[in-house]
């Protein structure tokens, strides 16, 4: 007898949800099928990140280290799958080794954000001044086509690990990994909401993105300078925090400069205690 | 005791309220609809919580809602424990934004109708033009329906001129045949609006009860000549609820139902997402809580 194959269709990730795009659009290409996000897509993935932001923002540093390095074990154990998705060989190996090694370094930053960026400042006066980084909100991640799932986690881990949640577009032209991220991101202890992947026509999300005010930062990885512009143009509007970099090739690059990565997505709050003259 | 109840037809009446709430309602419709909403809106604070100072900030809000935007109208009124009815009064005067009291033991009434009559009574004389009241769903449950009607009575007299809303507490009743009988009980004792729920049970102005509660209204309008208005309370805390509330109006009860008199909306949240939501028909940018004022 002969078995009609079953075609894999890969879902948006909003709010901890495997969802098609309220849209209904999707794109056959190959033998899968991939999800095309809508403006409104993007909307829920806002409104599901805002609802996440709080609550994982108050969880420890020390908890949501764990969580991430959870996340890295998540990732690991669905290395076949995703290396086959990678277009397998040694360079999807190598690509996967530093996705992998990337959530894990970030893992361990969580709980030295703190002591690196804040600390009580030394003031010539009588009071005790002292500065504590928070993150900042919700941050949108424009994800670069090459490497793909490098270039999503180089992005997506320094901005969770600061404590924000997070909105990425995929790749236009290779979300599968991204896609397929999810499914492993999804039976990790990463909270609903606190990431959400949506793939489709990166302009027409990305825009819509970079338009909605709710959104306080945006890091733009695309490598796309027209687009790039538009962003600056829109976070100038509503009023957000834009940085725009290449695409992380390795695990040096996403990791040597980890500190500016952290800081894009992280507010300084100083306070100014009296404690008597 | 027991009761006969006439049927109502749940599935029906469930598919009806969802295909009303599908209808696509955009642009200038509404921006309509949004202005409308906040014309009907009960602006209500009822926290242990409240205080002098929180009920005069949320006073300011309903008189003007959005400072930036001076089309959207002031609410129809502000709805507080009746300790707050003299301070509401106050800052209210001269603005056409009525004060409303929740009275006879909100939101229980599980109290004897000599005390329900004097927290009437006291709202009253501090100046409340709306009392909403709570029925005994203690003796609705135990099917005393002439005790659910006197109670009602006796307060309508204790209110005097001012209006009475009745609230059934329709998660506390068990299905819609109970709805639409104790809709018809409080119609026929003198209620001047009837009320889904206070807003402190595990469930509210769902679309179903309200539909049944509209039809209610509409059949005993049909039969009786008297025009009675409708409250959705509890639950209505997004603009596309809001909104939805309102097609289910406008199909039931038609137009001249779409009006603060007739109709009213209680809710505190609900006020921020419809003025977001306005702003998002003006600019076309997609709003932040932080833009709006909490009270």
């Amino acid at each position: 007898m002969t078995r009609i194959p079953v075609r894999k269709t890969y879902k948006l990730w909003i709010g901890g949800a495997f969802v098609r795009s309220e849209s209904g659009r999707s794109d056959l290409v190959g033998e899968v099928n991939l999800p095309r996000a809508s403006r409104k897509d993007v909307r829920d993935a806002m409104a599901a990140a805002r609802r996440a932001s709080g609550p994982w923002a108050a969880r420890t540093a020390y908890n949501r280290g764990q969580i991430l390095y959870r996340a890295a074990e998540a990732v690991e154990s669905r290395r076949a799958q995703l290396t086959a998705v990678l277009d397998g060989g040694a360079d999807a190996d190598a690509e996967l080794d530093a996705a992998i090694d990337v959530l894990v370094h970030y893992a361990g930053w969580t709980d030295k954000l703190a002591p690196v960026l804040g600390g009580i400042n030394p003031v010539a006066a009588p009071f005790l001044s002292f500065t504590l980084p928070e993150p900042t909100g919700v941050v949108g991640v424009i994800a670069p086509d090459e490497p793909s799932l490098l270039g999503l986690v180089a992005e997506v881990a320094p901005a969770l690990a600061a404590g924000n949640a997070v909105v990425a577009i995929l790749s236009e032209t290779r979300p599968h990994a991204g896609l397929d991220l999810a499914e492993a991101l999804g039976v990790s202890d990463l909270p609903g909401g606190v990431i959400n992947l949506l793939s489709g026509r990166r302009r027409e999300l990305a825009l819509a993105l970079g338009g909605h005010r709710d959104l306080n930062a945006i890091v733009d990885a695309s490598g796309d300078h027209e687009l790039g512009t538009e962003l600056d143009r829109l976070a100038a509007e509503t009023i957000k925090r834009a940085s725009h970099h290449p695409g992380a090739v390795s695990y040096e690059q996403a990791t040597d400069d980890a500190l500016e990565r952290l800081t894009a997505v992280t507010e300084l709050k100083t306070a100014w205690h009296p404690v008597g003259a | 005791m027991s009761r006969r109840l006439a049927h109502v037809d749940r599935v029906g009446i469930e598919e009806r309220a969802a295909a009303l709430g599908a209808r696509s309602i955009k642009t200038t419709a509404k921006q309509q609809g949004i202005r409308l909403a906040v014309s009907m809106l009960d602006l209500t604070t009822l926290e242990g919580a409240d205080t002098a100072g929180k009920v005069r900030q949320l006073c300011a809000k309903a008189v003007c809602p959005a400072p930036t935007m001076p089309e959207i109208p002031s609410v129809a009124a502000i709805c507080v424990y009746s300790a707050m009815v003299a301070v509401a009064r106050a800052a209210l005067a001269g603005t056409g934004v009525a004060t409303a009291s929740v009275a006879t033991g909100f939101p229980a009434g599980q109290v004897s109708l000599e005390a329900k009559l004097r927290d009437t009574e006291d709202a009253v004389a501090a100046g409340a033009e709306e009392i909403d009241m709570v029925i005994s769903r203690e003796a609705f449950l135990a099917g005393d329906d002439a005790r659910v009607m006197r109670e009602i009575e006796r307060i309508k007299e204790a209110c005097g001129d001012a209006h009475l809303k009745v609230i059934l507490e329709t998660a506390e009743l068990g299905s819609y045949e109970h709805v639409r009988h104790a809709s018809m009980l409080a119609m026929e004792a003198g209620a001047d609006f009837i009320k889904t729920s206070t807003g402190k049970a595990s469930a509210g102005a769902t679309p179903g009860v309200c539909l049944v509660m509209l039809e209610a209204i509409r059949d005993h309008a049909w039969r009786t000549g008297r025009i009675v208005g409708f409250k959705a309370a509890g639950g209505v805390s997004t603009s596309k609820a809001a909104l939805h509330r309102l097609v289910l109006v406008k199909e039931t009860l038609g137009d001249e139902w779409l009006t603060p008199e007739r109709l009213r909306i209680g809710a505190s949240s609900v006020l921020n997402d419809l003025l977001m939501q306005y702003a998002k028909t003006q600019d076309g940018r997609y709003g932040r809580g932080e833009d709006f004022s909490i009270e």
